[in-house]
């Protein structure tokens, strides 16, 4: 790797080309990209990982998540279900203002990395845009959206009874494949608006910023497992994404319809949710709504009686 | 200090006398053919099955039985309804449709609470008083939806989808009809309904209604058979959705074989519900509620409270009022009016509960069953409850589907919810005291659809029904009920 190492990118700096001579030359020091689980960025806990290459040159070695490390991001999604289902709708809409925030301080060093992977310049800056623009939309339903998908049932009988929304529980999500950061948040941000938790699968091929996502989570103080991210190859992953006992609802975005099929199939052994998010255009307005959060919601419904 | 004691002895003073309900008006056909664009219709190959009387082990019919040839037929006319008719018609219109058919319910009311009990084996007071009126309340609900489903989906315009093919179970075979029907017609799809083999009778007097109060050819279709129909039903090419209530383990199959297709689905499967009752609850009116949650409808119940949960220190309290509530129930003739437990629905049925009966022995339990005399004919289980089982025992994880309960202790809150919730279903749950709040924190915490508090086993066409985890997925009823039926655009 020692050879390669001098030809390696950094994430920061747009031109990241050390100087070859003179006194003044600095190695710039480039990021290494590990997955976020837990709250934390472990590598991958079976050392993989796969190259991400740009014009013949090393952009990162990027970890290679193992079923394993899908299994441990679920028992952190599933520890932090319990707290997060009962945190208040305003404390999940805060932390995802937070995240916005957090985001449109990181401006720059997101588009730098999605400059990095191969997307143009203005294109980046407009997906960015638009992520932070979505998190500030989802925030602020996560109070709201209860109050539109609920219910006073007027049953005939002497009771009070009435249906509200709840979390499904663990969403495992495979973030679309040509969206790197718009279409990963537009999938990551309802689910836990909604009080879900989940384990994302990145963009094979546009994993940085996927990565990056965690540490502006992490700065926005979102509780450890509520949102992991993992970076590997689809196709070792999406069935045990789908197939996993302890995962609620599975959520799929690419345009694969092979794989779509593999995963429902997969889904069925524990009567998975399975929600198809194929081909959508992540910027247009009608990618983003509250139906997106229901989709991972059940209804309960609760039965007092009237009387004494 | 010695309990009074509260046994109420029916076995030495008391008897009942008989107290049938009449059977004369109610008129079964020898012979079924299946319903397909407005009439009754020969299956192709001509084969029968027999429906039977399971509290006499009689038959009450022989019944078409459809291929895949004849699911064709009716999934072609159900496609031809819907684009030449159903979708076109005005929204008031296709309500008023369907108030006909609930005011046609409620007219031939008894008829249909008689051939339900005839067929299904259930007690006739429960089908008089909770399967026929909710059926027909259904369809009162929804026909009042038809023309106002812009009101139910902020943002969105409804559109219908198509074709519906609904598979329906043997426990509540006319309500289940309902509620998959009155919902689908409301939303302006037609649809294609499978009854169960054990249990088809009802479903095709409400095709007969359906005839005679002019519901257009095709909208309504009923193909009668075995798994293979259902199966057909599932994999043709031209239906736009699948309704299915039924076990967990064919709901898998279905929702594997959907994979790869544009269809839709909701699945309404099996449950193992938790009825919860703190040391603090009102004991006898919760006595009645385990009664109720295990006990109704044989516990024939995909939401019965087939799991006890109880205080310890008041354990021995509940269950001795329990044992004394049981040595009460008559079980006997369905079609007589006082009888509580009614027949289970078929031999097939009866081994499986039997089977659990000796799993749960074997495990370990200790089981206890009222000392009712049970008829010589037909099939009957007398209720059954099981103390000293664990977590681990089937007979706690793995849905009866009979009048069999399984009662576990606890000590604190945490051990009650952890207890409750530890099963791969989710369907409903129940919880007892007298704390307010208390009632809401385990409410919330179960994690389940249908949450009864200090009652038990209540339906309404209001109130949306459906499962968490493996109980399945989607809603029917309420409000909640239309998304099954729409695409929204």
């Amino acid at each position: 790797m020692a050879a390669r190492a001098g030809k390696r990118s950094n994430g920061a700096p747009a031109t990241s080309k050390p100087r070859s001579n003179g006194a003044s030359a600095r190695l710039p020091i480039a990021k290494t990209y590990k997955l976020y689980v837990d709250g934390k960025f472990p590598r991958s806990e079976s050392g993989r990982y796969y190259p991400l290459e740009r014009g013949g040159r090393l952009v990162a070695n990027v970890c290679r998540a193992s079923r394993k490390d899908f299994r441990d991001a679920v028992v952190a999604a599933r520890n932090a279900f319990a707290t997060w289902s009962q945190a208040s709708a305003y404390l999940r809409g805060q932390m995802l203002y937070r995240a916005a925030e957090m985001l449109e301080g990181r401006r720059e060093q997101f588009v730098a990395e999605l400059v990095l992977q191969g997307v143009a310049r203005g294109p980046a800056a407009a997906e960015v845009t638009a992520t932070i623009d979505r998190l500030v939309y989802y925030a602020g339903w996560a109070d709201k959206y209860q109050q539109v998908f609920s219910s006073v049932n007027p049953v005939a009988t002497s009771h009070f009874n009435f249906s509200v929304l709840e979390p499904t529980g663990v969403v495992a999500i495979i973030a679309p494949e040509p969206s790197a950061l718009l279409g990963l948040v537009s999938n990551v941000a309802p689910a836990v608006a909604g009080g879900n938790t989940c384990v994302v699968l990145a963009s094979k091929t546009l994993p940085l910023t996927a990565v990056s996502l965690g540490e502006v989570l992490q700065a926005s103080d979102f509780p450890g497992g509520v949102v992991n991210v993992l970076t590997g190859w689809r196709e070792e992953l999406a069935e045990q994404f789908a197939s996993h006992m302890d995962v609620n609802a599975v959520v799929h975005c690419d345009n694969d319809a092979e794989m779509a099929r593999r995963v429902q199939v997969a889904a069925a052994d524990n009567i998975k949710r399975v929600v198809l998010r194929a081909g959508l255009d992540w910027y247009a307005d009608e990618s983003q709504s509250p139906y997106l959060i229901r989709d991972t919601q059940e209804t309960k419904t609760t039965w007092h009686p009237i009387g004494a | 200090m010695a309990r009074p004691d509260t046994k109420l002895r029916f076995d030495t003073g008391w008897q009942y006398a008989p107290a049938p309900e009449s059977t004369d008006h109610a008129r079964i056909d020898p012979q079924y053919g299946l319903f397909i664009n407005g009439e009754f219709v020969a299956a192709r190959r001509r084969q029968h099955f027999t429906t039977i009387n399971p509290a006499t082990a009689k038959p009450l019919a022989k019944v078409a039985q459809a291929d895949a040839g004849d699911v064709d037929r009716a999934v072609a006319a159900a496609r031809r309804a819907w684009q030449r008719s159903w979708s076109k018609l005005k929204p008031a219109e296709r309500g008023k449709y369907l108030y006909r058919i609930a005011r046609a319910l409620q007219e031939r009311a008894r008829e249909f609470a008689v051939i339900e009990t005839l067929d299904g084996g259930k007690p006739i007071r429960e089908s008089r008083d909770v399967d026929v009126p909710l059926a027909a309340a259904h369809f009162f609900y929804y026909a009042g939806w038809a023309d106002k489903l812009d009101y139910a989906f902020p943002g969105r315009r409804a559109r219908s989808l198509g074709v519906a093919g609904q598979i329906i179970p043997w426990n509540f075979p006319l309500l289940m009809a309902a509620w998959k029907i009155a919902p689908a017609l409301a939303c302006g799809n037609t649809v294609v309904l499978k009854p169960a083999e054990t249990t088809p009778l009802t479903a095709l007097k409400l095709a007969e209604l359906i005839r005679d109060v002019g519901l257009p050819p095709g909208v309504v279709n009923i193909v009668t058979g075995a798994g293979e129909t259902g199966a057909a039903l599932v994999d043709h090419a031209d239906v736009d959705k699948i309704a299915f209530t039924g076990s967990t383990e064919v709901g898998r199959l279905i929702q594997r074989r959907l994979a790869g297709t544009a269809k839709r689905y909701t699945l309404e499967l099996g449950g193992k519900a938790a009825n919860v009752i703190f040391a603090d609850a009102a004991l006898d009116q919760a006595v009645e509620g385990i009664v109720d949650g295990i006990f109704f409808n044989q516990g024939h119940v995909c939401c019965a409270g087939s799991r006890l949960l109880v205080q310890e220190s008041v354990a021995d309290e509940v269950i001795t009022k329990l044992k004394d509530r049981m040595e009460t129930l008559i079980v006997g003739d369905p079609i007589d009016k006082n009888t509580d437990i009614g027949a289970i629905n078929s031999a097939a049925q009866l081994a499986k509960i039997e089977d659990y009966l000796e799993v749960g022995q074997a495990e370990g339990g200790e089981m206890y069953q009222s000392g009712s005399r049970l008829p010589e004919a037909g099939y009957w289980c007398r209720p059954t409850l099981f103390t000293g089982v664990s977590q681990s025992s089937r007979v706690v994880q793995e849905e009866i589907f009979g009048p069999v309960l399984a009662i576990q202790t606890f000590r604190t809150f945490q051990e009650a919810l952890d207890k409750a919730n530890n099963t791969p279903y989710g369907l409903s749950g129940g919880i007892w005291t007298d704390k307010g709040a208390k009632i809401f924190r385990m409410t919330r915490a179960i994690r389940a659809g249908v949450v009864w508090a200090n009652t038990f086993n209540k339906f309404d066409p209001t109130a949306p029904f459906g499962g968490y985890k493996e109980s399945g997925i989607g809603r029917e009823g309420g409000l909640h009920g239309l998304d099954a039926y729409v695409e929204l655009v």
